[in-house]
């Protein structure tokens, strides 16, 4: 292995190394600073005479005399089953005191694309116990589904709540009810650039639930280098391929904050002095990202599947800045938190409306969850946008210069908030429990406004008992602050 | 792709590798044409020369490059990126530079390696092949000389190549062949296989362009009814994520009355694929009856397939298109998504450090869109015979907003516009095509079919529908203002008509079995039932019926269960009967 010392250029992450011998593209360097630290990097860019060195835990204390070795190889990842309740730094190694670790294998941390010939289509319905994911944006097994969020928003409470109840539940039968324990997931945590506490927060949760034992962390806390950002991700789902591709795991993984590591990898961009893309970020970002994301799914003939949670926190909310967007072009539909909801003390505060599963369809119906699931669904999408939208106008002409009608779509719109959306994070409802309290909504309308809904499933579950009209709403609105204090006390 | 060999010319000179950058290689001392293709490194991952500069030549590589190194060979084959044409391409699904993927799944499993190449067609496999001319009968490029049954739906018909110069026919053959195998002889000394091969980048011969004046009849109720698109035409559908680009793509590949789709997924996501796959076989075409399979070919380069392959999967697409095209079939060409390609030349322009247009797309970002549609079209083939291609593009526009550029340099060129919109799809209002910006250029030419074919009076309805569309979002700016009720009692009534119009007319549920396809004739019966309540209750409103008593008649709400009712002519009957007597019953 040949040793250079011929550091030409070190500029932000990147380290320009004169060379002799050829070097692979991506391959992984050893640089040794003269104070006896060792860095890891990775090729950027190979020439016969120069490569490009980006260091993953940045380029402080490299001077021209630091000492640069080209180990021959890719980035791997050291994989095996006993990484399972392992708690490992974000470039892999173990930060938990335990044992060394010893490998099974060691896999190429760029993971290559499934053939779509082999993949197979997820439609394993994966009860989130949440009813706005559940009722109306249903995750299935194999899913890539993120929840976009904001600063300060509760993305983690959501995630772990998530990662506490997910179940499937055909396969769920015999094992007792409300053990604490309903998820047979592998959970494969990264964390990229979260403050320590967040980090804390997870990790103490699932040490309360026991869910370590089944869990890997990797942790690149917001004090750690921001260029290992990009690695952290790949260990992730390297990891999470082995044990469910090759062991059988159902693993489920949560990726946060995706923010963090898009800036990671603008930060690489502009050091290269490459032609930036939309506000900065790099013109193959959306590449990049799919190599990420496209790593959730199913394979034919194999047991595990990987699900992906990812999180991103949108700077300043919006939607259409280049994270969220290429994420959403990229991944299964979106988890979208609402800053409106969570001041209102709506818990999980997930607006269904910009929302979308796009794998719910073959998830869910008869057999799977309940026939009148995507009827109902449906509907009440359509009665909350038209609740929402007649929101505005009310304010303008008051509620007497409103129709009968509308009035009933207004309240729609309230409780389908306050009792639909509103379950704090304690409460697991299984979907028949949220289909219910759907047509306990969707019966505040007349049956012939019901233009969704099958005929048949509005003989079966619409429900007369209902108050329609003012009477309700009062009534209403008691039951939802009510839930409202209860979700406030945890 | 097809399995290119060296040229004994002597021309192609191997080289060296110098640099490499993710995608991109430059080598030096290779002597290649541009767009050859090319080997490179050890391992012999596929590329293509795409630009020289002196002795450096630049390869973009259609593989993962991780641990390429410089000082590596690159191998010549000093021929152009082509792909391989000939029966056993329908019922097939391909990478972006033509791999068949079942192949390659069988010999590297679920992960796609690198370094393997297989041909487009299986060039082992027998054909049925039964000719169509005699000895002693003249042929010239274009001419048919045999078919083959490709599948059950399609007969494959045996072409002379268009480089040919054509001549006597000397001796042909019937009977089971191997595609490379001659079939048939000519005086010229040339031979006829069912194998040929063309250069991706360049389009096949004909004769001549028409005008089109048949629709590429969809199924869908806004796209047939309000915004048509020709057979031979093109049309762009922009669109955020979640807006249906997709979901309405799949929808024409099942159910547009096209002889053969070709699907290309260009840089999506890899599960549509997949479920593309797994669906159709199952599928009947509901013009045919036949699997829907045995009509397609699918190109599959997803997101997370290299990037350069997601610039070449369009041109192996339409190539592919045009072959069967040039026997005279309809061909319907969807490509989602068409961002994804002009993202591909942004991301290699870029590493070759190129002078960035607008938001850092190459300056000919605009001419590549063009000659792509271009290539779409009613020609005159060559042999005296008419063919289609209809191309359709998924346009994914950054934040949704249709001023960049891969929307504008689209929509300049395409004829017909479906124009996806968020604010629509969040509220599921499916296919989220908004009818206020959306159009189609192809709407008067293709007037006469519709009146012929469907109902006479077909043009008069439509824009009977557009209209009342109209009054709809004037008065629902007003209604924004001051409330629906404050509304004149004709007015509310007007705003009643429409919104039948959008919910059991403009939507259609692609989820659903029976609502997924809607025939033209129901798409007509359906605008015509509307209508029939819109004349009803304006005539009670006239007669003195108060508004809330027409609006709230039993029989209207059940317009919007149509869509989803099989036996829609008496259920339409019924409907419209019952409007007629519970109103006339009111005065
Ligand atoms: N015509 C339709 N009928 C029913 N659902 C639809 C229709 N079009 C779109 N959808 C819904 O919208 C989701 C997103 O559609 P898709 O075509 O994947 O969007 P895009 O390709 O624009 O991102 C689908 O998963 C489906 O739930
Ligand atoms: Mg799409």
């Amino acid at each position: 292995m040949k040793e250079y010392q011929t550091i030409e250029e070190v500029s932000g992450p990147l380290v320009f190394v004169e060379i002799d011998e050829p070097v692979g593209y991506d391959e992984i360097v050893e640089i040794e600073t003269s104070a006896g630290e060792t860095l890891r990097g990775q090729v950027l860019e190979s020439s016969e005479e120069f490569v490009a060195i980006q260091v993953f835990e940045g380029t402080t204390g490299i001077d021209r005399e630091a000492s640069v070795r080209f180990l021959g190889e890719t980035l791997k990842m050291p994989v095996t089953e006993d990484l399972l309740g392992r708690v490992l730094d974000g470039s892999g190694q173990p930060i938990d005191g335990g044992p060394e670790i010893v490998p099974d294998e060691r896999q190429d941390i760029v993971g290559a694309a499934i053939n779509p010939f082999a993949r197979e289509y997820p439609e394993e319905f994966i009860q989130a116990g949440v009813s706005a994911i559940d009722g109306m944006n249903t995750l299935v097994r194999g899913q890539k589904l993120p929840i976009f969020s904001g600063s300060g928003l509760p993305h983690n409470d959501l995630a772990l709540q998530i990662a506490r109840q997910a179940t499937v539940p055909e396969e769920d039968e015999g094992s007792g009810e409300d053990d604490g324990d309903g998820s047979e997931f592998a959970v494969i945590f990264g964390a990229m650039g979260i403050t320590a506490e967040e980090s804390n927060e997870f990790l103490a949760d699932f040490e309360r639930t026991g869910a370590l034992e089944r869990s890997v962390v990797f942790a690149n806390l917001a004090d750690d280098p921001a260029v290992e950002r990009t690695i952290t991700p790949r260990l992730a789902l390297t990891t999470a391929e082995y044990l469910a591709f090759e062991k059988g795991y159902h693993v489920l993984v949560i990726l946060t904050d995706m923010t963090n590591y898009c800036e990671a990898l603008r930060e690489i961009g502009a050091a290269r002095e490459e032609v930036p893309g939309r506000r900065g970020y790099p013109g193959y970002m959306y590449t990049d990202l799919a190599q990420l994301y496209e790593r959730a799914g199913r394979i034919k003939g194999r047991e595990g599947s990987v699900t992906q949670i990812p999180i991103l926190t949108m700077p300043g909310d919006d939607d259409t800045h280049p994270i969220p967007d290429l994420t959403g072009y990229i991944t299964e539909g979106q988890i979208m938190m609402d800053r409106n909801l969570n001041s209102q003390g709506i818990a999980p505060p997930i607006n269904v409306l910009p929302s979308l599963s796009r794998l719910m369809d073959d998830g869910i119906g008869e057999g799977l969850t309940r026939e009148d699931h995507g009827d109902v669904s449906d509907q009440l999408y359509a009665a909350y946008a038209e609740g929402e939208d007649l929101r505005d106008l009310v304010n303008i002409v008051g509620r007497e210069a409103l129709s009968e009608r509308d009035n009933l779509y207004l309240d729609l719109a309230d409780r389908f908030e306050s009792e639909f959306v509103q379950q704090g994070y304690d409460t697991n409802r299984d979907v028949g429990e949220t289909l219910d309290i759907g047509w306990e909504l969707l019966s505040t309308l007349p049956r012939t406004e019901l233009n969704r809904v099958d005929e048949e499933h509005i003989e079966t579950y619409y429900r007369e008992d209902v108050d329609t009209g003012v009477a309700g709403e009062s009534e209403n609105e008691s039951e939802g602050s009510a839930d409202a204090d209860e979700a406030a006390a945890d | 792709m097809s399995q290119a060999t060296e040229t004994e010319t002597g021309t192609s000179e191997d080289g060296r590798i110098e640099s490499v950058s993710g995608p991109v290689v430059v080598a030096t001392d290779l002597g290649a044409r541009m767009n050859d293709v090319v080997y490179v490194g050890d391992e012999g991952l596929m590329g293509e020369v795409i630009e020289i500069e002196g002795n450096r030549t630049t390869i973009q590589v259609y593989e993962e490059t991780s641990n390429v190194a410089p000082g590596e060979p690159v191998e010549n084959t000093g021929e152009p990126l082509s792909v391989d044409l000939g029966p056993g391409m329908l019922d097939s699904i391909y990478d972006g530079v033509q791999r068949p993927l079942d192949v390659l799944e069988d010999r590297m499993g679920a992960f796609l390696d690198r370094g393997v190449d297989a041909p487009g067609i299986d060039l082992e496999k027998h054909w049925a092949f039964t000719p169509t001319v005699e000895e002693g009968e003249d042929v010239g490029p274009g001419d048919v000389v045999g078919t083959v049954p490709e599948t059950e739906s399609i007969e494959h018909k045996v072409l002379v190549p268009p480089g040919h110069e054509g001549g006597t026919v000397e001796s042909v053959a019937e009977g089971e062949f191997a595609v490379e195998d001659t079939v048939v002889e000519l005086d010229s000394g040339e031979t006829v296989s069912m194998y040929q091969e063309w250069p991706v980048r360049e389009a096949r011969p004909t004769v001549d362009k028409q005008t089109p004046t048949t629709p590429l009849v969809t199924g869908q109720r806004i796209q047939d009814g309000l915004f048509p698109l020709a057979k031979g035409g093109t049309a762009a559908i922009p669109g955020p994520f979640g807006s249906g680009k997709t979901v309405t793509q799949q929808s024409l590949a099942k159910f547009s009355d096209a002889d053969i789709v070709v699907y290309i997924g260009c840089g999506e996501r890899g599960n549509e694929m997949t479920e593309v796959i797994d669906d159709f076989p199952d599928l009947e075409d509901p013009n045919t009856g036949k699997p829907l399979m045995s009509r397609t070919c699918l190109i599959a380069n997803t997101s997370n397939m290299p990037v350069a392959a997601r610039e070449s999967c369009v041109y192996t697409g339409i190539t592919i298109a045009e072959f069967y095209r040039d026997m005279g079939y309809d061909v319907a060409l969807m490509a989602d998504s068409t961002s994804r390609w002009a993202e591909a030349m942004r991301e290699i322009s870029s590493r070759l450090e190129e002078m960035p247009g607008e938001e850092g797309y190459p300056a000919y970002l605009a001419a590549r869109l063009s000659e792509f549609y271009e290539r779409a079209g009613y020609f005159d083939a060559l042999g005296d015979r008419e063919g289609s291609i209809s191309v359709v593009g998924a346009v994914s526009p950054p934040g949704g907003d249709f001023s960049e550029p891969v929307t504008q340099n689209t929509l300049r060129i395409v004829k017909t516009f479906w124009a996806l919109d968020a604010d629509l799809a969040e509220r599921r209002h499916f296919p989220a095509i908004n009818w206020n910006e959306s159009y189609s250029l192809y709407r008067d030419q293709l007037d006469p079919w519709f009146e012929e074919e469907v109902a006479s009076d077909w043009a008069a309805v439509r824009q009977w529908a557009i209209d009342t569309l109209d009054e709809e979002a004037e008065l629902q700016e007003i209604v924004q203002l001051v409330g629906k009720d404050a509304l004149p009692e004709d007015q509310q009534l007007t705003l009643e008509v429409a919104r039948y119009l959008r919910e059991a007319f403009l939507q259609q549920n692609a989820l659903h079995d029976v609502d997924a396809y809607s025939p033209p004739e129901k798409t007509y019966l359906i605008m015509g039932a509307i209508k029939t309540y819109h004349d009803e209750a304006f005539a009670a409103l006239d007669a003195g019926v108060p508004v809330e008593e027409i609006t709230s008649i039993d029989a209207a709400p059940r317009l919007n269960r149509i869509g989803t009712t099989e036996e829609y002519e008496p259920f339409i009957e019924e409907i419209e009967s019952d409007i007629e007597h519970q109103l006339g019953d009111k005065y």
